[in-house]
């Protein structure tokens, strides 16, 4: 069963991937450790999961400027995650996602996108046409 | 978006790869937040430490920098937030030779371009501070938040690559704080208790952000009773931002948009207080008294010339503990000052490190502290105290003069 969720313009090109969610905020340089690809900050609602090549779902970004560079860094490594969803992302992580050809997609309209897909979820996002196609786990 | 013919004929192409690079970052960025055009900017100021930018970063300046002269310079002033490495200064602390030489590639790329290395987060206080309705595209948040709110001027959090952009132009997309509907307030609140030094001011800035929560709330703050120093403020303006990723605020009848409430539309919101217990339960994480102290740090915003003799005052005639490191940050500019005027000789005679350009947490924070065995970090600076935790330190808080009487005494008192 495939679903389809309504979102803001976002940036970047068509992407798939298995998603996953947290009900949590993103800051490349406080929650990751980008050598490994993996949440480190011990209090992340993800600590110690890999992110390389998923769909990363959350809240809103948060924290300084840096992360504009970083995803750029982590996309050159390639060891980076496919998309970043945000109910409101911020101008940094925009900023980032612009120079490191991520996708990134926010302010969907049917609400929480953090509650409308599941970690496991198989995601294709059109970020040009803000609209988002999300496959149940299991389904 | 709609482009004029200078911006279409950067598009093309026509002005070189940089400029087309540069204006298609700004397309994308401008529709993601509904741009209708762009607005022109005064100034760039870019955030761009070899630890967040890589190996990738320092390649993409290398290649701009391979251009023709015409094609890769800058077309408006372009300066720089703190570096991470001070060149003059690494190996003790525990830094590379790969992160100083990745510092080098960065600064001689950024020679090519043009842009002017004055390695500061204090810009507004030490080259030359944006006019109130000057558009501008500047990057630390810090940076951002005093420029919007002390100085009136205008600029979204323009991370490193959006202020390349941005140099590059000499424009950037018309969204969020360049528009007037963005910089009314949203949230108000009133303070009881007045703060009295730098620290009191980051810490309520710190309570006012993480209440307002978000890059797109507007603070209006109402119950100052003093004018606060451009380095109070800016205390408050940092930790404000730290703590709410908040780039814009308000203080009724001090800050220039606000001379009454209504001026921001702030008589039609509720009122929130802002009460002792807020202010001691920000602190209280970052109380540690009795414990030893590893290092000492004044920073996050970089000292100005009169936080310098401040510093400088109080080391005079005593010398740091044995067990304990001091270091104190400030711009280039600044640090020669200070160097003529003596203050850097009397932080060092006590026993402290002033370092020049640079800021600590964005000088490879963790690998400097795991080298020289920093656990416990102390500073007058609420946005450091915030930042540094995710960096494997025990950060705790106080004033100026309580972290030069600790350094002292090796523990914190």
């Amino acid at each position: 069963m495939e679903e389809e969720l309504k979102c803001h313009v976002g940036i970047g090109g068509v992407v798939e991937g298995e998603a996953l969610v947290a009900n949590d905020n993103f800051s490349a340089r406080y929650d990751l450790d980008r050598i490994k690809g993996v949440f480190s900050r011990p209090t992340h609602a993800l600590a110690g999961q890999s992110y390389k090549d998923k769909i990363l779902v959350f809240n809103t970004a948060k924290g300084g400027v840096a992360s504009a560079w970083m995803l750029h860094e982590m996309t050159a490594r390639g060891i980076a995650p496919k998309a970043i969803l945000f109910n409101a992302a911020n101008t940094i992580l925009a900023q980032g996602a612009a120079l490191a050809g991520m996708t990134m997609c926010d302010r969907f309209a049917d609400g929480d996108v953090t509650t409308l897909i599941s970690t496991g979820d198989f995601v294709t996002v059109y970020p040009e046409q803000g609209r988002v196609v999300v496959k149940r786990k299991g389904i | 978006m709609k482009l004029s013919p200078l911006e279409q004929a950067m598009l093309d192409g026509e002005m070189g790869a940089a400029r087309q690079w540069a204006v298609r970052h700004q397309l994308q960025v401008g529709r993601m937040f509904d741009a209708k055009d762009m607005v022109e900017v005064s100034q760039a100021h870019m955030m761009a430490d070899p630890e967040s930018i890589g190996v990738a970063g320092v390649a993409l300046f290398e290649a701009f920098a391979a251009l023709p002269e015409t094609e890769r310079r800058v077309h408006i002033p372009m300066i720089t937030d703190p570096r991470g490495v001070d060149l003059s200064y690494y190996q003790p602390l525990g830094q590379t030779e790969e992160m100083a030489d990745l510092e080098r590639r960065f600064v001689a790329a950024c020679l090519k371009l043009g842009i002017l290395l004055t390695d500061t987060c204090i810009n507004y206080q030490t080259i030359m501070p944006p006019v109130q309705g000057e558009n501008v595209a500047y990057g630390d948040t810090g940076v951002v938040i005093y420029t919007n709110s002390v100085c009136g001027a205008r600029s979204n959090f323009e991370g490193g690559p959006s202020a390349l952009a941005a140099g590059l132009t000499g424009r950037t997309p018309r969204y969020g704080l360049h528009l007037d509907q963005h910089r009314q307030a949203t949230c108000r609140f009133v303070i009881r208790q007045q703060p009295e030094g730098l620290t009191d001011w980051g810490v309520l800035g710190a309570v006012i952000g993480r209440k307002a929560g978000s890059y797109w709330e507007v603070p209006v703050i109402e119950g100052i009773e003093r004018v606060p120093n451009s380095d109070e403020i800016k205390h408050m303006g940092a930790a404000m931002a730290s703590y709410g990723s908040t780039p814009l605020f308000h203080i009724v009848g001090i800050t220039p948009e606000c001379q009454t409430l209504s001026d921001v539309s702030g008589d039609k919101l509720r009122s929130e207080e802002v009460t002792k217990s807020d202010i001691d339960e920000l602190r209280r994480p970052f109380g540690a008294k009795g414990e030893k102290v590893d290092v000492v740090v004044f920073a996050a915003p970089q000292l100005s010339l009169v936080e310098m003799q401040q510093v400088a005052n109080l080391c005079r005639g005593k010398t740091i503990h044995s067990g304990t490191d001091l270091l104190v940050c400030t711009p280039p500019s600044v640090y020669v000052d200070a160097e003529r005027m003596g203050l850097v000789d009397m932080i060092e005679t006590f026993g402290a490190k002033v370092l020049q350009g640079t800021c600590f947490y964005q000088q490879y924070a963790r690998e400097i502290g795991e080298a020289n065995g920093w656990k416990r970090l102390l500073s007058n600076s609420t946005k450091i105290v915030n930042i540094l935790g995710g960096y494997g330190y025990q950060p705790a808080l106080a004033s100026m003069e309580d972290c030069i009487a600790s350094a002292v005494a090796g523990e914190i008192i």
